[in-house]
């Protein structure tokens, strides 16, 4: 089976192209735009990891090496499109578009942060292991019903396909052909568990073949490939073709959130390893610098725009004020019900008393 | 004569893993299965050391998928073996609904006692430890309404071990929900030894004439403090209860001490709507309604999702509302 699903690259680990395919496409605006983007995620990914340390976000969950994955993939949204992150998938809605501010937010327990930007199809964070994936198949399905040539992309990890709402999910998406992109990020790790302990399948891309829809098995710290195979099977969904399961194979350097200890159950050394061998963005740097794109000037000024918009956010959010305990109440229903009413009276009232 | 029975101090989560560790070593049909039980230890460490002491095929990391689990552990139970299945927080046991409701919790009836469902399902629960969204869920009722299967809750150490043993030796399903604000939150001395606290009796933790607090779980350190508060400031004094099973409730306890007091407040973190505490209401009207002074009064959380933790903190009963509930118990 794993012989049928290779792992599909087009830069190695050295940042040298092993497959031309995409060639002509990948100029230097679009490779610097990916470069920028990753990179963009990766400071907002240790801003946050430090807040944390620091006691003013709560516990946050990294995302630390798969920046390839996420910002590769959800760069080829369109306006309209729906994504359907995981709680680790910052890199992709900060790329489709959600606020640092509200990101920031979100992991101060603010129920702002689960708000998208005004147009912005992005859904909170799932938080349930894997039941997003029929969410995005249903928004899918009604743009088709609805005749428009958007669709949906829906993240989740190694883990996620052990639930039946994975199967579910495929197995509707493949019945209506809703235009629905699964994109899986095989970190090699469900908390604790590796993947051999969670499937025998040696790859995720083959559970597509009892749907009868395309499997495809990506590197999935080259950028490259992650975002022209995920643009094709986007771009297949549009045209009615439907659903397309996509495997990136990644890696997750830290823990699995900040009230982890990765050590009790990995080698640390891997680690460390992988940051030097398969990272990301170190390949798509050695890939400018083949190219001649790479100036460090020019890397210095990206830096420096990409701090002053974190620190902006960062302010924003510390200047947002006390979360409103009020919201809990006035978003139940649309009209409260008089039980949710009489609650919010005596919360209210109750808050006068104590001042 | 008497032994003097050697104890140790531990956490309530501590207390846990010992009740685990001394049915294994005891039983071979013991088994622990769930995400990360295994080299990891849990994500709260309740399983810490289990599967270094007793090996990978009887402290089993499971695939990513609560029904399996559960269904499984249904076919484990029915075919010799004991497991207790672990749900990594009690928010994430949706997907198992399925299997407990229409499966584990009616085998016994549906066969006629032929086959029979002996498992524990272990859960963390409940909010105040600013966990990130939908852990903190307190959806005990979802299981008290449902025959078949028996919902246990210490709130601490000592009771926490001997609870989880009567469950592992239950003959039924039994669901042992486990506060997350109590995991660590104080140690008590606890026996080395095996034993039981009984399934289905509650505790008195106070005597007291004027008022019956009730509560299980986490609340029960807020009607403490609540009790202390309002006795020193009002001389009102509080008979505190500690339900420690909510399927079967033990109705004499209830019973005899509101017959005594004349007053109940009950405490839940849960929304009131189709609360817990609706059926400690209907069974003291059942059972005491000529004794009652006033009417009975419930502090409970909103009829709210649990918010984000920038403000559980506003969802969840403290004892400021309770002392108010219990002034007006008084006055009334
Ligand atoms: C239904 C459900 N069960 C359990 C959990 C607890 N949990 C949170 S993340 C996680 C592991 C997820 O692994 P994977 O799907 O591989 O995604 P990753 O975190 O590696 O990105 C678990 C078990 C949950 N959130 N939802």
């Amino acid at each position: 089976m794993e012989t049928q699903f290779p792992m599909k690259q087009i830069l190695n680990e050295d940042g040298v192209v092993v497959n031309s395919e995409y060639e002509s496409q990948m100029t230097e605006e679009l490779t610097k735009e990916l470069y920028i983007k990753m990179l963009r995620a990766r400071m907002f990914d240790r801003k946050s990891v430090n807040l944390q340390r620091q006691g003013r976000i709560g516990t946050y969950v990294p995302f630390e090496g798969q920046e390839a994955a996420q910002v590769g993939s959800s760069l080829v949204l369109e306006e309209g499109d729906w994504m359907f992150p995981t709680y680790r998938d910052h890199a992709a809605t900060l790329t489709y578009g959600h606020s640092a501010r509200n990101l920031f937010l979100y992991w101060k327990g603010y129920p702002m942060g689960c708000v998208p930007p005004e147009g912005k199809n992005i859904f909170p964070p799932a938080v349930p292991i894997a039941s997003q994936l029929l969410h995005a198949t249903g928004t899918a399905w009604a743009e088709q019903l609805k005749g428009t040539d958007r669709g949906s992309i829906v993240y989740f990890g190694d883990g996620a396909t052990s639930e039946g709402d994975f199967h579910e999910g495929l197995n509707f998406a493949s019945v209506y052909n809703a235009p629905v992109v699964f994109f899986n990020q095989n970190n090699g790790f469900a908390i604790s568990v590796p993947m051999e302990k969670q499937m025998k399948s040696k790859t995720i891309a083959q559970k597509a073949v009892a749907y009868d829809i395309p499997g495809v098995r990506v590197d999935g710290n080259d950028i490259f490939v992650v975002y022209f195979e995920t643009k094709k099977a986007m771009e297949n969904a549009r045209q009615g073709n439907g659903p397309t399961l996509i495997e990136a194979v990644t890696y997750r350097y830290g823990a699995h959130t900040t009230a982890d200890d990765p050590s009790k159950y990995r080698d640390q050394e891997e680690s460390k390893r992988r940051r030097e061998t398969t990272d990301p963005l170190l390949r798509l740097e050695r890939y400018l610098k083949n190219k001649g794109y790479f100036e460090e000037a020019w890397k210095t000024k990206v830096e420096e725009e990409i701090t002053k918009e974190i620190e902006q956010a960062v302010e924003d959010m510390e200047a947002f004020g006390p979360a409103e305990p009020t919201d809990m109440f006035t978003h139940v229903f649309k009209k409260p019900t008089w039980s949710v009413q009489d609650q919010l009276d005596t919360f209210k009232a109750r808050e006068k008393e104590e001042v | 004569m008497s032994t003097a029975v050697k104890t140790q101090k531990l956490t309530m989560v501590q207390a846990i893993t010992d009740a685990m560790a001394t049915m294994m070593r005891e039983h071979d049909d013991v088994l622990v299965l769930g995400e990360d039980v295994g080299k990891n230890g849990g994500v709260f460490r309740a399983t810490d050391g289990l599967e270094a002491e007793f090996g990978d095929k009887r402290v089993i990391d499971t695939p990513l998928a609560e029904s399996g689990i559960i269904g499984t552990s249904i076919g484990l139970a029915m075919n010799g073996f004991r497991p207790i299945a672990e749900m990594q927080f009690l928010g994430f046991i949706y997907p198992a609904f399925n299997q407990i409701m229409t499966h584990a919790s009616r085998i016994r009836s549906r066969t006629l006692g032929h086959f029979t469902v002996p498992m524990v399902i272990r859960a963390p629960f409940g909010a105040g430890v600013r966990a990130p969204e939908i852990h903190s869920d307190s959806v005990e009722a979802l299981f008290t309404h449902m025959p078949g299967i028996k919902v246990v809750i210490p709130s601490n150490a000592y009771d926490a071990k001997g609870l989880l043993i009567a469950s592992i030796e239950d003959p039924d399903p039994v669901l042992f929900l486990e506060p997350m604000r109590c995991y660590r939150s104080h140690k008590l001395e606890v026996p080395e030894e095996k034993y039981t606290v009984e399934i289905g009796k509650g505790a008195r933790l106070q005597e007291g004439e004027d008022v019956t607090l009730i509560a299980w779980g986490a609340m029960v350190d807020v009607i403490k403090k609540a009790a202390k508060e309002i006795e020193e400031e009002e001389g009102v004094k509080c008979d505190v209860l500690d339900l420690r099973t909510l399927y079967p409730m033990d109705r004499d306890l209830i019973s005899e001490s509101v017959q005594k007091t004349g007053r109940a407040v009950i405490v839940h973190e849960a929304p009131g709507t189709g609360g817990v505490g609706n059926d400690v209401v209907s069974l003291i009207n059942d059972t005491s309604f000529l004794h009652m002074r006033s009417p009975i009064k419930r502090v409970t959380g909103h009829d709210t999702p649990v918010p984000m933790c920038a403000i559980e903190d506003d969802y969840l009963p403290d004892a400021n509302r309770v002392k108010h509930a219990i002034m007006e118990t008084i006055r009334f």
